[in-house]
């Protein structure tokens, strides 16, 4: 990939003659036919003869295998515990409003506070990181001086070096600052160790044209003005992609808060979900409902912000 | 002032009537003591002026070397001794610790628990490629496929390790459905070496296939709908399509998927953690690490795994760069 962040949005925009590309945003490959698939369009490639049926059979075959997993946990937070422990997975509830093991999830399984613990995590490291990352961005994008070579090569280097491996030490350091059992530690640890969001907003920012920031110094703004009236109001979409990957990544964190919060009461979604295991045990009825708990809120937020969603990924993973 | 708009692009620094404000991306050698702007003038010659990148860059700079630079010197640092993590005290032992890693057979057989998760991660590979492909296509239901392929790599990994235990558990999702078939079977999953590494690097292949697939798909849709008219009017095939268009045109997110792949495979936790405990055969180089840490209190002997692991990603990021030179280098 070519690291023009706009590379991904640009693409639905790309030829309207019914292109691949162009399939995404629906209308373009219109005019074409009205249903590209079976029509005998003039372009040959649309045509599997045979390849069609079996294109759609792997892909129903894929679907499978993803749902299957999850619908019969879904089926098993809606069973009794009897209907469990007799009957075979496949087989379907007697009662589909049986919410009773979601209520023993939420009491029992100290949900409450540990969507509470997570949301307070995610809305701190969320803000600094975006704080941290635009501000690190325009200081080596807007500025020249001595060391900014050395700076880059410092956050160059730093994505090399995978997280999981220094815990060993980062503990020690934390532990030092006497942060370890608080919330402050996964919050400091998250905003200080990501660097891809630096990129993402080092990307976006040379795009913007430094003729604003020009104009603005002319009338006498300085740079915490230009920083906070400018820049950080034109890096939004930046800004919405880094909430999105790193809204999503701390949610499902689970080694942090599994190294650094050990108290019961605070648990993240994940660590309290893997505190399932013990109590519950054997009690499948239980545990699902909490997985499927977990589940809801990524899907809700999948489905309403999709498209952002593969655009930050795929822009967080080619940085 | 309407200078600055003829000069749309910050690249035309130099020229007879340069704009006063440009002079400051010129660097501080090229920059004229006759700053025509009187506003400009005050601040701009202040040691102030000199502080302004870093006042921004403190915090961020604070942060990565408290939590990248100076953990990596330390665990080199610790690696050395025979620290338990607590105690004041700690002795030099030298390269001892490193001698136990690759000596010890129980120590140093997780690394062949990697294996079976960088074999998924070929497969892994191959089948995102292949619904990319397949998907970049014009399809009933696409947005759905995708939505359907992406999912898995969104949620939650306790709760992915939940789902697969009761997947693979005695008369769970596996053996129903399996049952349902008409291949009846009370194989124990997650019951021996072989059979638990296994199921655990599919269900890693379940989770991560969706990422590749994104990576993948954009990169195919970025190539322009002309390249595959034109070849087909040269006469060329579906398959010749992928060899020569499509193939090319995903190099640089192959070799990036390749290397998530490896380091991904060497640093595998979550999965095999939340589901086995690392119990039978399926404990894994960070697993036993984050054991050694903080069970058993041998600060310096994890220390050591973790360098060697780091030196290992290290180098296989380095092997990659010189292999595939490509422009992702110019990030900066």
């Amino acid at each position: 990939m070519t690291p023009d962040p706009t590379a991904a949005q640009a693409v639905p925009a790309g030829s309207p003659a019914g292109s691949p590309p162009g399939a995404s945003a629906g209308s373009p490959a219109g005019p074409t036919a009205p249903a590209p698939v079976r029509a005998p369009a003039p372009a040959g490639r649309r045509r599997f003869p045979v390849g069609t049926a079996l294109t759609y059979v792997s892909l129903l075959a894929a679907t499978a295998v993803v749902l299957l997993p999850l619908a019969v946990v879904l089926l098993t937070s809606l069973k009794t515990s009897e209907e469990v422990a007799d009957g075979n997975a496949l087989t379907l509830p007697g009662d589909w409003l049986n919410l009773d093991n979601y209520v023993t999830a939420f009491t029992d399984g100290h949900m409450p506070a540990a969507f509470g613990n997570t949301a307070f995590i995610l809305f701190f490291s969320i803000g600094g990181t975006v704080v941290i990352g635009s501000m690190t961005a325009y200081a080596i994008d807007r500025f020249e001086f001595r060391a900014k070579k050395l700076v880059m090569a410092l956050f160059l280097v730093a994505t090399l070096v995978p997280s999981v491996t220094t815990q060993v030490a980062t503990f020690q350091i934390v532990n030092g600052f006497e942060l370890v059992d608080t919330r402050w530690a996964p919050i400091l640890l998250y905003m200080g160790t990501d660097i891809v969001s630096v990129y993402i907003f080092l990307q976006f920012i040379r795009g913007i044209p430094v003729s604003l920031d020009e104009a603005a110094r002319l009338d006498g703004a300085n740079s915490l003005t230009i920083y906070r009236k400018i820049i950080f109001p034109l890096l939004k979409p930046a800004v919405a992609t880094v909430v999105i990957i790193k809204g999503i990544t701390t949610y499902n964190d689970f080694y942090i808060p599994f190294l650094y919060l050990h108290s019961e009461d605070l648990g993240t979604i994940s660590t309290a979900l893997f505190r399932f295991k013990g109590p519950f045990g054997a009690h499948w009825e239980a545990i699902s409902a909490g997985a499927i708990l977990v589940i809801i809120p990524t899907l809700v937020v999948f489905l309403l912000l999709q498209r952002w969603i593969y655009n930050g990924f795929a822009q967080g993973a080619t940085k | 002032m309407t200078e600055t708009t003829y000069t749309a692009s910050r690249a035309t620094v130099a020229g007879p009537q340069r704009p006063p404000g440009k002079a400051r991306r010129t660097g501080r050698g090229a920059r004229h003591p006759e700053g025509r702007t009187p506003r400009g003038r005050s601040w701009r010659h202040s040691p102030l002026q000199r502080m302004t990148p870093w006042l921004f860059l403190a915090a961020p700079l604070a942060l990565l070397i408290t939590f990248t630079y100076v953990p990596v010197a330390s665990m080199v640092s610790y690696s050395f001794t025979d620290w338990d993590g607590v105690s004041p005290d700690r002795n030099a032992t030298g390269v001892d610790n490193y001698v136990q890693i690759f000596t010890r057979p129980e120590l140093f057989r997780v690394f062949f628990v990697s294996g079976y998760y960088l074999a998924a991660s070929v497969l892994q590979i191959a089948v995102a490629l292949y619904f990319a492909t397949v998907l970049s296509f014009d399809l009933r239901f696409r947005n759905f496929f995708k939505g359907i392929l992406f999912f898995p790599y969104l949620i939650n990994g306790v709760a992915i390790g939940f789902v697969f235990l009761y997947f693979f558990q005695d008369g769970g999702t596996l053996d129903s459905v399996l049952a349902r078939l008409g291949v009846g079977t009370d194989h124990a999953w997650l019951g021996d070496p072989t059979s638990a590494n296994v199921s655990l690097a599919g269900v890693s292949v379940w989770r991560f296939t969706g990422l590749n697939f994104v990576l993948f798909l954009g990169a195919i849709q970025s190539i322009p709908g002309e390249l595959y008219e034109a070849a087909e009017l040269d006469g060329a095939g579906k398959w010749q399509q992928f060899r020569h268009i499509i193939a090319p045109s995903i190099r640089p997110v192959l070799s990036l998927s390749i290397i998530l792949a490896i380091s991904g495979s060497l640093s595998v936790f979550e999965i095999p953690y939340i589901m086995t405990g690392g119990a039978t055969g399926t404990s894994t180089f960070v697993i036993q690490t984050v054991k050694l840490a903080f069970q058993f209190n041998k600060t310096g002997l994890a220390s050591a795994a973790a360098v060697v692991l780091l030196a290992i990603i290290l180098l296989i990021t380095w092997i990659q760069r010189r292999l595939v030179p490509d422009d992702k280098v110019d990030l900066v």
